[in-house]
């Protein structure tokens, strides 16, 4: 891989990725079983010239903001490459948010160039809330011939002669600004620097090294820390190779496996999930003697691999299961999201290993991982190498606020200063989860300190982001909370949000009272639906400009309802 | 060519077959994850039996936003 250290910018090492390894594949871009799109390093450099050019052209500059909002594909990478070379700040944006979402964001930003899918393009274009924009180009993907384009340009005729300027950056200066939630409520806009990236992939690659030939496969949202890093950066500064599927339909990510041979890959808690109960699934249907001599295989693998994984011995182990992941998967990883322990030891049993770990938007990627020496299911692994973990204020069973010093923390966040110092404290940055170390340096998980759900898809859901969906909700008053930080459990298991509903005197809750509930619930998309609600009978506590006491209310909650019998579930 | 309420109900037996839901409980105005009981991963499954069906194809997007059969039936409509 490159030296990172010698480094100050992502364009730079990028640029120079592209040049080191010409020949190899960067990029396989497939949709369903059929390819679409396969790049060598040569190619990926060749595609982006052209379209710096034309974004230099049209003022694109050291420090301009520029968004993305697309699905995993090629035009993704291509764009971000170009946004680094150019000296301009990335803004990824989730691309599952809505339009009005997307156009706050994009204002809070301010952004002035967009990169964006056209079906996306053309929800924001709709949305009644477009209008005084502040975006100066827009560059749409993939739109039909003959589309209104609404004022943008397409992206694949964006192209200009002559070669672009590289601008370099500092190592202080400012990469990406990376939401980590705040539709609807205060957005957190995690600005990150080029040296939290260059140290991030400097840190992870210590512990899970890519090279040429390595093939990744980018199904978590490019968008979200940890693709960015592992399905970007990590593979393009080593020369590995990122395979990216339109699609995220189960046969067909099943299928890539064995087609691309994938070494690494990504996976949040649904799809593991999702893959373990498959699994399952064809184990119990063979029949007895065979499924007694898997079992038996099984054990023996378990016990082979319980100081370290021995991947060759466990493909011949388990030929059938490795075929059907293609054979030369080194690692899943996961991470952003609680995964079960049985799920996370049922596949490194099948000599599958699993880096399983944790981090958050605000520390760039990963501040822990599973170096599996040995593996272990029921921690988040140690901290990476130049993280400073500490466990504050410990209880009695040594559980406290998991705090982090590393140069892989964010700057601070946007156009917020009392958040920022709210959150980095004497250059600790406080993380709101709970957590405690083993006698191994492992650090385990306990639930958390902050009022929010990670879901298993391995989205953020904060409740003030959610709450405004309830807009006149025929009720005197109402407040959203996560149902652990009401009742705190020592658990992250359960998470859901629940909402809090005061009637008016003498209102009864009817069932048309539920149907609007439901049906403000339901205009929400599906991950961030609220799961329960729950009656009370007192007026919220609220300062005195009306706001509603929400530390306060939890308090009173927790002590005087029992969770089990006091949320109704919708 | 199918009017919008022949694709709507052919939706909603099909949904009905394939996740063993009882037809009669299935309304055109459902959340489906809940009625159905199903995650987004089993929604795209749900997408994919859809294609088969109505012989289209529907990219995930087709699905982004969209919770019940109703509006799901406008999208396939669309492209039929």
């Amino acid at each position: 891989m490159l030296d990172l250290t010698q480094y100050s910018c992502l364009g730079a090492a990028l640029r120079d990725a592209l040049d080191r390894w010409p020949n190899e594949t960067c990029l396989i871009e497939s949709d369903r079983d059929k390819e679409k799109l396969r790049l060598t390093y040569s190619d990926f450099k060749e595609m982006a010239r052209r379209l710096a050019r034309a974004l230099q052209d049209s003022d694109l500059k050291a420090g301009s903001r520029t968004a993305i909002i697309m699905t995993n594909q090629s035009k993704w990478l291509v764009s971000a490459y170009v946004i680094f070379y150019s000296g301009a700040v990335l803004v990824p944006l989730d691309y599952k948010l809505s339009a009005a979402e997307h156009l706050q964001l994009l204002a809070h930003s301010g952004a002035e160039f967009l990169i964006v899918e056209y079906y996306l393009w053309r929800a924001i274009t709709q949305s009644p809330e477009f209008k005084n924009h502040q975006l100066k180009t827009v560059l749409v993907t993939e739109a039909p011939v003959g589309a209104d384009l609404a004022g943008a340009y397409r992206w694949e005729e964006f192209r200009r002669k002559g070669e672009p300027d590289f601008v370099n950056r500092r190592k202080e200066d400012t990469a990406c600004i990376v939401y980590s939630s705040g539709t609807g409520g205060r957005p957190k806009g995690c600005v990150l620097t080029h040296e939290n990236y260059l140290e991030q992939c400097i840190a992870l690659t210590a512990w899970y090294p890519f090279w040429p030939g390595v093939r990744y496969l980018s199904i978590l949202p490019t968008n979200h820390a940890i693709d960015f890093m592992v399905g970007f950066i990590g593979p393009f500064v080593c020369g590995a190779c990122v395979v990216h599927l339109r699609t995220l339909r189960p046969e067909f990510v099943r299928d890539a496996f064995p087609r691309y041979k994938i070494t690494y890959v990504t996976l949040v808690p649904m799809i593991l999930k999702n893959l373990e109960k498959g699994l399952r699934a064809k184990f119990e249907a063979l029949p007895p003697p065979r499924r007694f001599l898997l079992n038996r295989l099984i054990g023996i693998n378990k016990a082979l691999t319980r100081r370290r994984p021995h991947v060759k011995l466990s493909r011949a182990l388990l030929p059938q299961v490795h075929k059907a992941f293609g054979g030369e998967l080194l690692a899943l990883i996961t991470g952003g999201a609680f995964m079960e322990p049985s799920t996370l030891q049922f596949f490194y049993d099948l000599g599958i290993p699993v880096a399983n770990g944790y981090g958050l938007t605000e520390a760039c990627t990963a501040l822990t991982l599973n170096d599996l020496k040995p593996f272990r299911a029921d921690t988040v692994g140690k901290p990476l190498p130049g993280v400073d973990v500490r466990v504050l204020n410990p209880d009695p069973d040594g559980i406290g606020e998991v705090a982090v010093r590393s140069k892989t923390v964010m700057s601070h966040y946007l156009g917020d200063p009392e958040l920022t110092a709210q959150t980095i404290v004497d250059g600790w940055l406080l993380t709101g989860d709970l957590g405690r170390f083993d006698g191994n340096h492992h650090l385990q998980l306990f639930g958390r300190k902050k009022n929010m759900i990670v879901t298993e898809g391995g989205k953020n859901i904060y409740p003030e982001d959610v709450e405004t969906a309830f807009d006149d909700l025929p009720v005197k008053e109402y407040c959203v909370f996560a149902a652990n930080y009401v009742w705190p459990g020592k658990t992250l298991g359960r998470e859901m949000l629940i909402i809090v509903i005061r009637l008016e005197p003498g209102q009864d809750f009817t069932d048309y009272s539920r149907r609007e509930l439901e049906l403000r619930n339901r205009r929400l998309p599906d991950f961030k639906r609220v799961g329960g609600y729950v009656l009370w009978d007192k007026d919220f506590p609220r300062t005195a400009s009306m706001k509603i006491k929400r530390t306060e209310l939890a308090e009173e909650l927790g002590k005087r309802l029992d969770r089990a019998s006091a949320v109704v579930e919708l | 060519m199918r009017t919008q309420d022949q694709t709507l109900d052919e939706i909603l037996n099909l949904a009905a077959t394939h996740f063993k839901v009882s037809r009669e409980k299935l309304t055109p105005d459902d959340d489906f994850f809940k009625t159905l009981g199903i995650d987004s991963l089993q929604a795209l499954d749900l997408l994919t039996r859809l294609e088969n069906h109505f012989s289209v194809e529907l990219p995930d997007y087709e699905l982004q936003g969209v919770s019940d059969f109703r509006t799901l039936a406008g999208r396939i409509q669309a492209r039929l």
